[in-house]
């Protein structure tokens, strides 16, 4: 069995009026954004602070800064040793973690709601603080280069992934890999990071989420009180970059290690700017439910089931991002058949949406997912804090989230096929395929045989 | 779509997403309900238990704060009780179950719950097979959803055509999986731990197992394994005790009456001592260590989970991830993990490095492992384990999801309704000196199975 967790089930203020009487917020002189998500069904607490920067603000040469100063996040301050942010975090009960995007880098921590002082201060002290040194940055981009290895080179879907937006991308800097390129972390020094924290790392360029068991006013007088002293910084304009037309489609082929070959296609679509009166983006999200919403949404159905052209089929678009968007289509080819095969069942489809649109029952079939997914979503205090601190990262507002869940809902079907007319065509379309290759001079059975016991 | 998936990025488009640390984390490894440094009692949820006049039985937390219904349906039906030569019949008995029953077809059953927008899951591992359903609590929603359920658990089909389909499925992503390295190394390390305990066998069987499965086995499986007698209904959230009594038999009342499975044969606990260095192509040599651990059971349960906490269980704080990661970078993961299981489940320590450092790291490895073995753990680092354990207890049932997990371990592993209150107190209670007798007792760090996958060059025979 498969657990559909559509993206788009996971969205979205059901009730406006309820999620918006929960949420607070308030920015401090110094330009700190923090806002507050009361949930007390559990005596926790969660911290997310989220820099406004990502990969996509890197320049040539230096991709991976953005990643790598994450991990140095953990390296200790002036006053905070090394490793000893983590130590008292894990002291209180709590877990932690940091993730970098191509948008947007964050650091959170989950505890009991009575370490939130503890977890504000830790954060606050390295948010101005931090400590760089050749030798912690020297084996830390061993880390990072080890994760790099697994993550990515390793992996052929991970290449995959790598090239695919490498060419997708010509001028935006979504063609980098968040990680970097490997060549660019073997030359990164620490005064790279050194200017990268002093660059971002500012009070008005974050946003403080903090959800659970907590009252808003004292959290925001706790923010004050560790936030409120650090100074805010000149923020020089940002480069903003626009892949221009691709103008024809584009094919790559990537060699890996691997038994089953891929197909992976991808159309440029426009990114959510305006939520409350763009229609395009919100019929893509549902054009993609359509596809892809669950075990008999029409790829799955048509591809696996009853054609078994393809073993595995997905579908996916993201309209908010920073940067640009993409519509993209994967599978996998059934024992037998061929990448092409399966290029050709998608176009079929996509002959067919652009034809014949979509039927209502399709339509409100997603959109009865996306309500659930409203409910579903007061599970996770976590996930709440993303949305909020995601959206907030980007450009946009956590209230534009009640409004973007009622512009779904209000997508017709006639909408959903324009937008496939519109956007899913030749020009727009990168296809890459992944040609598997025997591990290297030995049959597929890798192993067998090539083994001793001590 | 809003909002980035937050897995590791598989595959495809899923917006990348690079976390500081990959961290092992565990369900199964439940902790703790007692902060005795700070005396704070931590509310615990309220377990409500009987046995449905079908046999099965139910455990059953009422909360009514979201408008919404969790249940899950476990049976003793994991890959462990497959034979050698069918090794997969497990697995596919469990994934066909919602490919048709007498009165939907797969479809119906797809569209029928995303039409009200519930959620069918299920997971499956050595021991068990279970199927989840998440609905909205409304009543039609609700009815419509735990109709479909009781349909997919009571009345599977098992089509041959359908099963011919997922087999050929099945054997293309077996043969994937025996490209990738950390596959490779996991299969040859349960050989080396079980030898012939069926936990050796991969859960969804081999290339060869699977080919030969035909849906009367699947039958024949679902017969014997999917009892009523031994099945455990876990029910939380906004239905009454009335509505979950009620929930609870109309989703079992038609599984089978037949007994429960045997109990599978003991795991030999002492193996010999094997180190097997398999060639591939990868940059990294991916490294796995370990013996046969502890049962769920097991009375060192509590002084083995937390000295594992403390050796390679606790993220960026344990001693293996400050040895191998933070003091010298030679890996991105390094953790070390007990699998509670009905019999013992590995004990397994895991990293991956570049190839040409793999013999330093797997010498630190080693090296820090016998040390904690021979020594055992720091007051300092107990205190600081318990610290953690504890005042994180919390974090463990803030969410739904996470209590609905509890219900079916304390259900399928027989432990104490209490399970929950009681937990604080035990692991307060844990020494240094039962941690290390407990280590002993079940390590011997000179008998381990390594496995190396991606050797270094030269070094593989």
């Amino acid at each position: 069995m498969r657990l559909y967790l559509l993206g788009i089930t996971l969205l979205l203020g059901l009730s406006q009026t309820n999620a918006r009487a929960e949420v607070f917020e308030h920015t401090l002189a110094n330009g700190l954004k923090v806002i507050v998500k009361e949930d007390h069904r559990a005596p926790v607490v969660v911290q997310q602070i989220w820099y406004k920067v990502g990969s996509m603000d890197e320049r040539t040469g230096k991709t991976g800064i953005a990643h790598a100063l994450e991990h140095l996040m953990f390296k200790g301050t002036k006053t905070v040793p090394p490793g000893e942010f983590s130590n008292r975090i894990a002291a209180a009960g709590g877990r932690e973690n940091a993730f970098t995007s191509y948008d947007y880098t964050a650091y959170f921590q989950q505890l009991h709601k009575s370490k939130l002082p503890l977890a504000m201060k830790l954060e606050a002290d390295r948010m101005h603080n931090l400590q760089l040194s050749p030798v912690e940055f020297a084996k830390e981009m061993k880390v990072v280069m080890e994760e790099r290895r697994w993550r990515t080179d390793d992996s052929a879907e991970g290449v995959l992934q790598e090239k695919m937006m490498a060419v997708v991308y010509q001028e935006h800097p979504y063609h980098n890999p968040v990680i970097g390129w490997m060549d660019d972390l073997e030359l990164l020094t620490v005064n790279d990071a050194k200017d990268w924290y002093g660059h971002w790392y500012a009070p008005n360029n974050a946003t403080l989420v903090i959800a659970g068991d907590v009252k808003a006013d004292e959290v925001f007088a706790l923010a004050q009180r560790y936030y409120g002293g650090i100074p805010m910084r000149g923020m020089s304009a940002r480069r903003s970059f626009i892949e221009p037309p691709q103008g024809g489609i584009r094919r790559l082929v990537v060699k890996a290690p691997a038994e089953l070959p891929q197909l992976a296609m991808g159309y440029h679509t426009p990114t959510l700017r305006d939520p409350g009166n763009e229609w395009k983006p919100y019929a893509l999200e549902i054009l993609a439910g359509i596809l892809n919403g669950n075990d008999s949404a029409r790829l799955n159905k048509h591809l696996v089931r009853e054609q078994q052209i393809a073993s595995d089929v997905s579908a996916g678009y993201d309209s908010t991002s920073r940067g640009p968007s993409l519509f993209s289509l994967e599978a996998t080819p059934s024992t037998g058949k061929t990448v092409g095969d399966v290029e050709t069942a998608l176009r079929h489809e996509i002959e067919q949406l652009v034809q014949d649109g979509v039927s209502e029952e399709e339509l409100q079939r997603v959109k009865a997912q996306v309500l659930a997914g409203e409910v579903y979503k007061r599970d996770s205090v976590f996930y709440q804090a993303m949305q909020i601190g995601q959206m907030e990262s980007i450009g946009l507002s956590y209230k534009a989230i009640p409004v973007m869940l009622e512009k779904l809902q209000a997508v017709t079907a006639e909408q959903v096929q324009q937008v496939a007319k519109e956007f899913l065509q030749d020009d727009n379309l990168t296809v890459a395929v992944l040609d598997p290759q025997p591990l290297s001079g030995k049959p597929k059975h890798a192993g067998e045989g090539s083994f001793h016991v001590r | 779509m809003f909002v980035k998936k937050f897995e590791e990025p598989l595959h495809g488009f899923a917006p990348v997403v690079l976390f500081a640390a990959r961290l092992k984390c565990f369900s199964q490894l439940l902790v703790v309900a007692l902060c005795s440094s700070t005396a704070i009692a931590y509310a615990t949820p309220s377990i409500q238990h009987w046995q449905s006049a079908s046999g099965a039985r139910v455990l059953f937390v009422e909360d009514h704060d979201i408008p919404m219904l969790d249940v899950a349906v476990n049976v003793p039906a994991g890959g462990s009780f497959d034979t050698a030569d069918k090794a997969g019949v497990a697995a596919l008995t469990q994934q066909l179950l919602d490919l048709g029953t007498e009165d939907l077809s797969e479809d119906g059953i797809a569209t029928g719950m995303a039409d009200i927008g519930a959620q069918l899951g299920g997971s499956f591992d050595q021991d068990r097979a279970s199927v989840s359903l998440r609905t909205l609590s409304s009543a039609t929603e609700r009815d419509t959803a735990l109709n479909i359920m009781a349909g997919v658990l009571q009345k599977p089909l098992f089509s041959e055509t359908i099963l011919q389909r997922e087999k050929v499925r099945l054997i293309a992503n077996l043969k994937e999986a025996e490209t990738k390295p950390e596959n490779i190394a996991e299969k040859a390390f349960e050989k080396a731990v079980y030898g012939v305990h069926p936990y050796a066998m991969p859960v969804s069987g081999t290339t060869e197992s699977v080919a030969q499965i035909t849906a009367q086995d699947l039958k024949d499986f679902y017969k014997s394994h999917y009892v009523a007698s031994a099945a455990v209904v876990a029910i939380m959230g906004d239905v009454s005790r009335a509505e979950a009594e009620a929930i609870a038999q109309k989703l079992t009342e038609h599984l089978s009456a037949e007994n429960a499975p045997g109990t599978l044969p003991e795991v030999a606990m002492q193996i010999p001592a094997s180190e097997q260095r398999i060639v591939h192509p990868a940059s990294q040599s991916h490294i796995l260590i370990g013996v046969p651990g502890m049962a769920r059971n097991d009375p060192d349960y509590f002084p083995l989970y937390v000295g594992n906490y403390i050796l390679g269980g606790g993220g960026f704080v344990s001693r293996l991830m400050r040895e191998v990661r933070e003091k010298r970078g030679l890996a991105y993961s390094v953790y070390s993990y007990f699998m509670p299981l009905k019999q013992p489940g590995a004990f397994q320590i895991g990293l991956q490095t570049k190839k040409d450092q793999s013999d330093q790291a797997l010498q630190l490895v080693r090296s820090t492992v016998a040390e904690f073995i021979a020594k055992g753990p720091t007051e300092k680092e107990l205190v600081a384990a318990k610290q953690n354990i504890i005042g994180g207890f919390p974090l463990r049932i803030d969410s739904n999801r996470k209590i609905l997990d509890y219900l079916s371990i304390i259900g399928a592993y027989d432990l104490p309704l209490t399970y929950l209150d009681d937990f604080t107190a035990k692991v307060q209670k844990v020494s240094v000196a039962q941690i290390r007798a407990a280590f002993a007792h079940h390590i011997n760090p000179e008998a381990m199975a390594t496995v190396i996958v991606g050797a270094p060059e030269g070094a593989a025979e």
